[in-house]
């Protein structure tokens, strides 16, 4: 399969740009973030998500989904983060449901239908710690007749304050650090024991703190085998990491779009400052290190898509190398637009502050260049 | 047609197990490992003679050429199952040149029909070897004030100057060289001529490099008669043909880090730093760096099989080699950086046994000309922020 995006592809990517532009642009964020929106994302924009069928792009076509994989879901996720659109897609049509394609058919019955029209928010529910330690699982869920009962903390659950489904990573077996034992389950929000604590972020998105105090849950909310959570674990996560490096490139985009569009009109010295060959090699560079982070992001949801044995170890490689470059693109933006960069009234911190906050979800470059070379036994 | 690629895989993986002897498929030890081919090659083994036979005859060492020139007449798909099968059973390249590299795409691009049938099939059977002379004392970064010249004299031309850093000059058959036939003209007073290193008035002098070898001259031409049917491409226009050149030389020079020679850099430093209880490298600060080397690499490996995949279908941007050549040369530098920090004081010796005289060292100062040959980082980046970011003149 050659690395670029095949017609259909383009055709998907020609549907969403100026869907995402005119419907949710950066305008859309600042008003809601002006209105101190206690969501953090518009429900009628989430259910013009689902119209579109963007929610069910990784939804099988029997289950009412597009039936489409990981590139494509990048398409959507890379045209978010150009236009900086709040939604809680990443954690319910990438995350969720990648979970529960591992689920049994009451799960998916329960749950699909709500996410494909847009009404269902999901969100993932797998840090303890402030770092992102996806192995280390200390929430228990100790068997308790022929259920479950569940008791412990999550925390950095995006839109965990206003989802329906929390996917849950519970320990079932072991230690908090062992790799078995660990179990993943699908939990209505509403579940008594189950309470949230909203917090918002730099970016004006919302994460929540999770505490699950004693919440009993029969055998149907466990996401395929007890002890077994390891595999689907992990591709849930090869797939968000994938997703967020198509939306850092995304922001690296629009960040870059921004300041060369404003390099080129700024005038000083008598001369456009982006005639200046200290802005131009720096542009220049920049454009490299996003072009290499796109080439990784494809390679990552290609090879999810096509089941390689490398898509997990592809999907930190993309999630590492669009931090990278995501987070040269914000800093020289600002950075390239001097003082007015600086200000809030200005678009370009907006893409700083989102930025920031995907670098560190799932893992920073730090943790994947770091896993890689565990995965190389070095 | 996944189907038929499929098939295409099996014959291949059959063809090579059966015709690539074991000894080719070892990592190379040394530059002496390349095969570049030419009238004046000595193979290192019979097993590399053999190779590149067996692999010419299928026409397997250009296989994206077309037939009638010596090539495979294969499509980009099946090209990159041949790479694909290749790098699976560790075969080396059969033939690399400048030739294949550089000239072969010009003259398929430029080349009249007897130009091609000329000298395409022994680029493909590594016949000749070439050379590239476009560099000049005072005609580096602005290659077009080159001032080489030639005069016309009615059914050849005569070539008086000097070029400079002519890579194995001394080694090769035929040179491609950059000559002005119009000096009131500076881009537009350029032509490209073809011609043997045999004839007369041409001279080298080798230059020794900081690694301390030699292989590249200073190339001296002093009244050479060269025939008007060797201009490639039309009198004057030499500078499009040049360009189209250096385009497929940047993408060379990328791809070297890549297929770099021996060990994985984590390889190599486990040997000599070894590992602690954990498994880990035992230099923490050491392993951060290369475990971010690491990334890049892995990334720009996927962006290298993006820019082929799209190049192939012709979906690039004419600047984008020059995003290529910068990026996989300041890489491959690092990387050799990487590679002494982990060697210490053995990475040093510089003609010892032990360090196979020098490798190590000598390969790191080899790699600080990737940034400079084909066109300097600096020239890339000016490329890449007018041609692609349309960023306004100085
Ligand atoms: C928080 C804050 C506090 C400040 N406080 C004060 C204050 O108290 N008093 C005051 O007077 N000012 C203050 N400033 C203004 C500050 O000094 C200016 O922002 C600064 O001098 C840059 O000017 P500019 O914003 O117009 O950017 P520009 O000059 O437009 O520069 C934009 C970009 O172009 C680059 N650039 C410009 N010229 C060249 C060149 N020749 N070659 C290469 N690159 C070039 C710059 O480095 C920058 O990256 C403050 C700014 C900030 C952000
Ligand atoms: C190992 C090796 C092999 C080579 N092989 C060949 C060969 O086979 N054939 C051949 O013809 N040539 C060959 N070259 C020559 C090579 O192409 C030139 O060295 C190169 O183009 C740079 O030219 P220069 O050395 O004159 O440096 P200069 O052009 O003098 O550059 C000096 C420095 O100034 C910088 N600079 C120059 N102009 C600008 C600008 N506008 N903006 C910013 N910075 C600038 C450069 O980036 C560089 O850092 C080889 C060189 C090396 C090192």
């Amino acid at each position: 399969m050659p690395l670029f995006l095949d017609d259909d592809q383009e055709t998907l990517a020609d549907t969403v740009r100026p869907f995402m532009a005119s419907e949710a642009p950066i305008s859309h964020l600042r008003a809601l973030r002006d209105a101190d929106d206690p969501v953090g994302f518009s429900r009628d924009l989430w259910r013009q998500f689902g119209e579109m069928g963007f929610t069910g792009v990784l939804v099988d076509e029997a289950d009412g989904g597009l039936g489409m994989g990981h590139v494509e879901a990048g398409i959507v996720l890379e045209e978010i983060g150009r236009n900086l659109t709040p939604s809680p897609f990443m954690g319910t049509a990438v995350g969720a449901v990648e979970a529960l394609r591992g689920a049994d058919a009451a799960l998916k019955e329960a749950w699909l239908p709500g996410i494909v029209s847009g009404e269902t928010v999901a969100a993932l529910a797998l840090d303890e710690a402030a770092r992102h330690r996806p192995q280390s699982v200390g929430l228990k869920a100790e068997r308790q007749g022929n259920g479950f009962r569940l008791s412990g903390a999550k925390q950095f659950v995006a839109f965990g304050h206003v989802a329906d489904l929390l996917i849950v990573s519970a320990r079932t077996a072991g230690d908090v650090a062992d790799e078995d034992g660990v179990t993943l389950f699908a939990i209505p929000r509403s579940r008594a024991g189950v309470s949230v604590e909203a917090a918002r972020l730099a970016d004006s998105s919302f994460a929540a703190r999770v505490e699950l105090d004693g919440v009993e849950l029969d055998g149907s909310a466990v996401i395929g085998e007890v002890d077994g959570g390891r595999a689907i674990l992990a591709r849930v996560l090869a797939g968000v990491r994938a997703g967020a490096s198509s939306e850092m490139v995304g922001i690296a985009e629009g960040a870059s779009a921004m300041t060369l569009d404003y390099i080129k009109q700024r005038k000083q010295f008598g001369r456009v400052i982006g005639s200046y060959q200290a802005l131009q090699h720096r542009a220049a560079h920049l454009y490299c290190e996003m072009e290499v982070a796109r080439a990784a992001t494809l390679k990552a949801q290609q090879s999810l898509d096509a089941d390689s044995p490398d898509a997990d170890r592809d999907a930190s490689v993309a999630k590492a190398m669009a931090g990278m470059a995501g987070s040269l693109a914000v800093r020289e933006a600002v950075q390239m637009h001097g003082g007015i960069g600086m200000t809030d009234e200005y678009d370009v911190g907006f893409f700083m502050k989102r930025q920031r906050v995907l670098a560190e979800m799932f893992g920073d470059a730090d943790f994947h260049a770091d896993r890689l070379a565990r995965m190389e036994r070095y | 047609m996944a189907e038929h690629l499929d098939i295409f895989r099996h014959e291949v993986r059959d063809w090579l197990e059966a015709n690539c002897p074991p000894e080719m498929r070892t990592p190379m030890r040394s530059e002496k490992d390349i095969c570049w081919g030419g009238r004046k090659f000595e193979f290192s083994s019979d097993a590399q003679k053999q190779w590149l036979e067996v692999m010419a005859s299928r026409g397997w060492t250009v296989p994206d050429w077309p037939k009638e020139y010596g090539g495979g007449g294969l499509s980009p798909a099946e090209t990159k199952v041949l790479m694909q099968e290749m790098a699976a059973l560790g075969c080396r390249s059969p033939l690399q040149s400048f030739g294949i590299s550089m000239l072969g795409p010009a003259l398929l691009e430029y080349g009249t029909q007897d130009q091609k049938l000329e000298h395409l099939p022994k680029i493909a059977r590594g016949q000749i070897r070439w050379c590239q002379g476009y560099s000049e004392p005072n005609a580096g970064s602005d290659l077009a004030s080159l001032s080489t010249s030639a005069e016309d004299k009615g059914d050849h031309f005569l070539v008086n100057g000097q070029k400079v850093w002519t890579s194995y000059a001394d080694q090769a058959d035929w040179i491609f060289c950059l000559v002005r036939t119009d000096t009131s003209q500076k881009q537009g007073g350029i032509s490209f001529l073809l011609f043997d290193m045999e004839s007369t008035g041409v001279s080298t002098k080798p230059i020794l490099l900081i690694s301390g070898s030699s292989p590249f001259c200073e190339t001296f031409f002093d009244d050479v008669k060269v025939p008007k049917d060797q201009v490639l491409g039309e009198i004057n226009q030499g500078w499009t043909v040049a360009k189209y050149l250096l385009g497929h030389e940047r993408e060379m020079i990328s791809g070297m880090g890549g297929r770099a020679q021996g060990p994985s850099l984590p390889e190599y430093a486990r040997g000599k730093l070894g590992r602690d209880e954990q498994g880990r490298l035992d230099d923490p600060v050491l392993r951060a760096r290369i475990a971010m080397y690491e990334v890049r690499s892995a990334a720009f490996a996927a962006m290298s099989e993006r820019f082929i995949d799209r190049l192939k279908a012709r979906k690039i941007h004419p600047a984008q080699p020059s995003m290529m050549k910068y990026y996989g040369t300041e890489l491959n530098k690092d990387r050799h950086e990487l590679l002494m920090a982990a060697g210490g004081s053995d990475a040093l010796e510089w003609d010892s046994e032990a360090s196979g005289s020098g490798k190590a060292a000598r390969a790191w100062l080899r790699t600080k000309a990737n940034s400079i040959e084909g066109g300097t980082s600096e020239i890339q980046l000016n490329i890449i922020a007018k041609r692609i970011l349309e960023l306004p003149e100085g």
